[in-house]
């Protein structure tokens, strides 16, 4: 097949920091004649009726009006992940423009990182690297410790896939499980992690010493976790967020460490990614921040990759779309 | 109540860099007259014979020749977790004096530690961390991705009660579970974890994505992993220590780590502790280093007072000793 017959897909770019992969494009271009941004705005008069989907790859390229406008002959937009809170669902519906995402395959990287956040902030993981590779360490003092996880309470805010799986890992830590969901899970699914559910948020708040967070980013979790809900937690707890950092309100967050309201901090994903380099959340001793890598692993973006290629074959030869989002 | 009522209990030190943390104190003064070694070495003719039991804190006071003979109503030597490999047990033995370690005490928060190392290196969490509070790095992403533990291979190498919480653990991240032991588990136990033995640690080592090391040191664990076993090891295998730090070969280790042989490293014991300053394994990307966190939480420190109290009372009234170490 030549390159001229191939469907031609936009990306944002390719490698650096939240490009697409080498390897990744080596694979694509076998099924797609791939166009970047900077290929397209040097060349729109030609490329623009050709472009048939977008690769959307960590949220790259910006879906506008303007682009979907330039883009008459578009039929799928693919996105990376799980989250779309970043796509204005409705606009590209209007263009008569389909959308996937990548849900499935990303929910046991994500729980197994919500635990190595879980476990690295309650044992002080990170300061105790500090301290052991330290120039000026000459021991190791003995009444330097952590906080235990097995037998400690667990309260999930979310219990979606991601949150579900989180609960399966914290049993075997022996750990109490709470959970408060839009919707309770059933009797088998609750016994089978030994989860207690929560109607109300504030009797999860009240009673965790770890808080986690699994939901999506919607007009109703913004800022589900302000300053009353980290005032009901206890003074001893941690909170770490797999899922927005909007979740949370960021303000309140940075003022509850800092009072001691809440003991300590682990979050993948803040608002913006990445905060500005003079953030004080960048410089607290009880906090840990990892760049957004709920789901990566090598094995879990190529297969982020490959769902995504089986969507866009999907919507471009007008067949069901795996992991289609629908308004 | 006065000093003739309650058995004199030896100590190193209380605080301190290494000492008896301030938090036992109220409870070993219910059951014990509290000695430190000052305060002993200060008072020798009269402290000698107050001392009934001595409690370990960071295998400390060390337990010689000297002291032992000089101790002459000492019953009992009660150490804090669960590794031996610092006392002579048979020299001890020939006093007359039982000793007992405290297993229960340590078996979750090390289990716990482990599986937070194995997660820590799998997702490299530490290079993650000093990405996101960096004043300015650049890096690629497809540069920090890690490898999935969901579904991996966990080969324990000691299934003693910390390697069986480990497997518990691992389980729930359905984890494929190998393990080689001295002695095989029985069935029932292997069901319940899934775990398969492996009679000769080849099997595991060359099938393992995570390697765990989970053993007590004993001249036969001594350089238990060296070259030989990391060139067996799969080139994208992390290898995690969670025992002592002689049970690996340090120096093949760093060449292991430099040249590809393996993946990475999780270390939350080295030999010495702390390793000198200069030492290449500080230095190396693919290696985090803990200062021994095993058992370092309030929780699991209490639980170790209170079995290091319940063993020291037990030998005291001539009863069974609950966590008894003989010498082998």
């Amino acid at each position: 097949m030549e390159g001229q017959d191939l469907p031609y897909v936009l990306i944002d770019h390719i490698g650096g920091k939240h490009g697409v992969y080498e390897d990744h494009v080596e694979f694509l271009e076998k099924h797609f004649h791939l166009i970047t941004m900077t290929e397209y705005l040097e060349n729109k008069k030609f490329l623009s009726n050709k472009i048939r989907a977008i690769y959307m790859w960590y949220h790259r390229p910006v879906i506008n009006e303007e682009l979907l406008q330039s883009l008459p002959n578009l039929k799928i937009v693919a996105s990376s992940g799980v989250g779309i809170d970043h796509l204005d669902l409705k606009l590209i519906s209007s263009y008569g423009v389909k959308v996937s995402n990548t849900p499935f395959v990303v929910s046991t990287d994500t729980a197994d990182l919500g635990m190595a956040l879980m476990l690295a902030s309650s044992r002080r993981l990170v300061e105790g690297y500090q301290i052991a590779v330290s120039p000026d360490t000459e021991y190791f003092p003995a009444d330097w410790l952590g906080a235990e996880v097995s037998g400690a309470t667990l309260g999930i805010v979310g219990m979606g896939t991601i949150g579900y799986k989180v609960a399966e890992r914290a049993k075997a830590f022996e750990m109490k499980i709470l959970y408060h969901n839009r919707n309770r899970r059933n009797k088998e699914e609750e016994s089978a992690v030994g989860a207690i559910y929560c109607k109300k948020i504030d009797d999860l708040l009240q009673q965790s010493d770890f808080v986690l967070l699994s939901v999506n980013l919607t007009p109703q979790t913004h800022k589900l976790i302000g300053k009353r809900e980290l005032e009901l937690m206890k003074p001893t707890a941690t909170l770490i967020n797999t899922s927005r950092g909007l979740v949370v309100d960021q303000d309140a967050l940075v003022e509850a460490l800092q009072n001691k309201v809440i003991k300590a901090a682990a979050l993948d994903v803040t608002y913006p990614e990445p905060l500005p380099r003079d953030h004080p959340l960048l410089k607290m001793k009880n906090v840990i921040i990892t760049p957004h890598i709920g789901s990566a692993t090598k094995k879990t973006r190529r297969l982020m990759m490959e769902n995504m290629m089986e969507s866009i074959q999907a919507g471009l030869a007008g067949l069901p779309i795996p992991n289609e989002v629908l308004l | 109540m006065g000093e003739g009522e309650l058995p004199g209990l030896l100590v190193d030190e209380i605080g301190g860099k290494h000492g008896i943390l301030h938090g036992h104190v109220a409870f070993l003064k219910k059951h014990f007259y509290l000695i430190t070694m000052k305060e002993f070495l200060e008072d020798r003719k009269r402290m000698s014979k107050k001392v009934q039991a001595i409690y370990l804190w960071w295998h400390k006071p060390v337990i010689d020749q000297e002291l032992l003979q000089s101790l002459p109503n000492l019953k009992v030597i009660a150490n804090s977790g669960v590794g031996m490999d610092h006392l002579d047990l048979k020299l001890v033995a020939s006093f007359g004096v039982k000793m007992a370690n405290a297993p229960r005490a340590v078996s979750s928060s090390t289990a716990d530690t482990g599986m937070a190392l194995l997660l820590a290196s799998a997702r490299r969490l530490v290079e993650g961390y000093h990405i996101a509070v960096s004043s300015g790095m650049e890096y690629s992403e497809a540069d920090i991705l890690g490898v999935e533990v969901t579904g991996a291979t966990l080969g324990i190498i000691g299934m003693g009660s910390i390697g069986y919480k480990i497997a518990l653990r691992a389980k729930a991240f359905e984890m494929n579970i190998l393990y080689h032991n001295r002695t095989r588990r029985k069935e029932q136990e292997e069901r319940a974890v899934g775990a398969t033995y492996c009679e000769k640690i080849d099997g595991l080592l060359q099938r393992a994505d995570f390697v765990m090391v989970v053993v007590s040191l004993t001249p036969q664990t001594h350089k238990l992993i060296g070259k030989r076993e990391m060139e067996l090891m799969k080139p994208t295998a992390t290898l995690i220590n969670i025992s002592r730090g002689a049970v690996v070969d340090q120096e093949a280790l760093v060449t292991a780590l430099q040249t590809g042989v393996i993946r990475a490293a999780a270390l939350d014991v080295t030999y010495p502790e702390p390793l000198p300053r200069d030492h290449t394994l500080l230095k190396l990307k693919n290696v985090i280093i803990t200062p021994h966190l095993g058992i370092k939480t309030d929780k699991a420190t209490y639980m170790i007072t209170e079995e290091a109290v319940e063993n020291i009372l037990a030998a005291l009234n001539g009863l069974p000793i609950p966590s008894e170490v003989l010498p082998s």
